[in-house]
């Protein structure tokens, strides 16, 4: 079975990429879908009642959804693969800016939208520089300079990322993303699947209820806003 | 294959909206061509110009196939911007990168590898033929207007993306001065296809491409029999103009207009 993990801010286009991703590859692959959000998720039964594909959400409520997709990814590939999936698409939350959602054995997809503003790039570095592949989408709504600046940025952060541009909604310039799919190797032993990259540490009293502002009240791996520019980074 | 190695591009046939074949055997695009593409809303025009964008093979909605030198593109063509012959220049009038004017020109120069420094600022000034309400270096892309950002992209897509093919979609309605950028990109030997509604602006194009229920249902050489038109159009719109600039200055208007 293949895996292709599809992450982004929200709303970028990413259930409208795999959407055009099933539409092309259907005829040639049995898929699988699984979305992973916070709160609420509707793709799940779209995707099912548009294609009849097997289909599932998970929904991490307190957790971050890129550490509640690590949990559940092992199950999610023996799901996919008991209803005989040999392609297992997972689009993630992407609300999380400090972790990526991408595992080894898989083909990590970020997807960005080109009328986000030039410096959305920059702030999602870790969804970026982990990434195999950017898909650009919206790309209908902006002119040559703009995708070519866009590009840019992207570039900036991670310079080896193969980048792609699409309207997601017409499915134009998808051919590229469908051969990457296609061409990513299946996985060898969902045992030994590990999440690209170390996350960040991230857990600090806030996190386990405390709610009094200020760093007086808090402890862990806490520093004054003074010092660090990050205020809770591992160290 | 370099960009200025295009020699043409072939634009093949595929489906209306009712799955019929288009009536046309092949369109061929050369360096120095204007092209209008014309038709009611929702007719396809934007989707042809897509097509030519994305080098279509038969994978967008209207199953055509467009060939460069009569060939399927390399890869680098339609993935590479440093190789890419054409440049789209959308509807969208609004710019949404936070750059100023030179830091936004900057980095695609950045982008392309090119040397010569002055070409921010040339750009600037082509752009600046292209519009009356003047832009400056230091101005916020998202603050342009519709008519500065339309004429900045065209601009920048003449002297900084050097696409060998423009494509531009209702750029009129952006109030550039559009015989001003007919004129440049046939200097520079330019081939460039216009998605319009304006009059002057398809009598001003060479061959006519008529759309009707997403397909090409015409395509018209007027070959010189619309120069009287022509020349109507071109007096109504200097008429239109100095209206616009007597309006914009506060004037009321109360003098033969027809002169
Ligand atoms: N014009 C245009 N619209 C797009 C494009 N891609 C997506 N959209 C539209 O943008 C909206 C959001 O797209 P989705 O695919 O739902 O975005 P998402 O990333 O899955 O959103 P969440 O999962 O809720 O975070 C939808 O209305 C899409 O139709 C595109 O390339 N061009
Ligand atoms: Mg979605
Ligand atoms: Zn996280
Ligand atoms: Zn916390």
């Amino acid at each position: 079975m293949r895996l292709a993990v599809v992450a982004g801010p929200p709303s970028a286009g990413k259930t409208a990429v795999v959407r055009q991703t099933i539409r092309s590859l259907r005829d040639r692959h049995r898929i699988a879908y699984l979305k992973i959000d916070v709160v609420r998720a509707f793709e799940d039964e779209e995707i099912a009642a548009e294609f009849g594909i097997p289909a599932r959400k998970v929904c991490s409520g307190d957790l971050c959804p890129d550490h509640a997709g690590v949990m559940v990814m092992r199950d999610a590939i023996a799901w996919a693969g008991e209803e005989g999936a040999d392609l297992l698409l997972v689009e993630s939350a992407g609300l999380c800016l400090r972790c990526s959602p991408y595992t080894t054995q898989a083909l990590g997809i970020v997807v960005l939208s080109a009328v986000s503003g030039t410096n959305t790039p920059l702030k999602m570095a870790a969804m970026l520089a982990l990434a195999d592949i950017a898909v650009v989408t919206r790309i209908d709504l902006v002119s040559q300079a703009e995708k070519e600046v866009f590009r840019e940025r992207i570039r900036e952060v991670n310079p080896d990322l193969d980048i792609v541009e699409t309207n997601a909604v017409q499915g134009t310039g998808m051919r590229y993303l469908l051969r990457a799919i296609e061409d990513c190797p299946p996985i060898t032993d969902p045992g030994t699947i590990v999440l690209r990259g170390a996350p960040p540490l991230g857990v600090c009293t806030v996190c386990i209820g405390k709610t009094e502002i200020g760093w007086q009240h808090h402890f862990g791996v806490v520093r004054r806003l003074e010092d660090a520019d990050y205020l809770f980074r591992g160290d | 294959m370099d960009p200025s190695a295009v020699r043409e591009i072939t634009i093949l046939p595929g489906r209306n909206r009712n799955g019929e074949p288009e009536r046309f055997e092949a369109i061929t695009i050369r360096p120095g061509d204007t092209i209008s593409i014309v038709g009611p809303t929702g007719s396809g025009k934007s989707a042809l110009i897509n097509d030519i964008e994305v080098f279509a093979r038969n994978d967008t909605a209207t199953g055509r196939t467009v060939l460069v030198n009569g060939e399927y593109p390399p890869e680098e063509f339609v993935r590479d911007p440093a190789y890419k012959p054409v440049a789209l220049i959308t509807q969208n009038t609004r710019c949404l990168a936070d750059l100023t004017v030179e830091e936004f020109l900057a980095m695609h120069v950045r982008s392309r590898k090119i040397e010569d420094e002055s070409i921010v600022g040339r750009t600037i000034d082509l752009a600046n033929e292209f519009t009356g309400e003047k832009i400056r270096s230091c101005a916020r892309m998202t603050a342009l207007s519709g008519g500065q950002t339309r004429s900045l992209l065209v601009a920048d897509a003449v002297l900084v993306a050097a696409a060998p093919v423009l494509l531009l979609d209702e750029v009129e309605n952006a109030g550039i001065f559009k015989e001003r950028v007919i004129e440049v990109l046939r200097a520079g030997g330019k081939a460039v296809i216009f998605v319009t509604h304006d009059p002057l602006v398809s009598l001003l194009s060479a061959r006519r491409i008529v759309m009707r229920d997403g397909a090409v249902e015409r395509v018209i050489e007027p070959d010189g029999r619309e120069i009287a038109a022509l020349r109507e159009a071109l007096r109504l719109d200097g008429i239109l103009h100095r209206m616009r600039e007597q309006i914009r200055a506060g004037d009321l208007i109360t003098g033969p207009v027809g002169a």
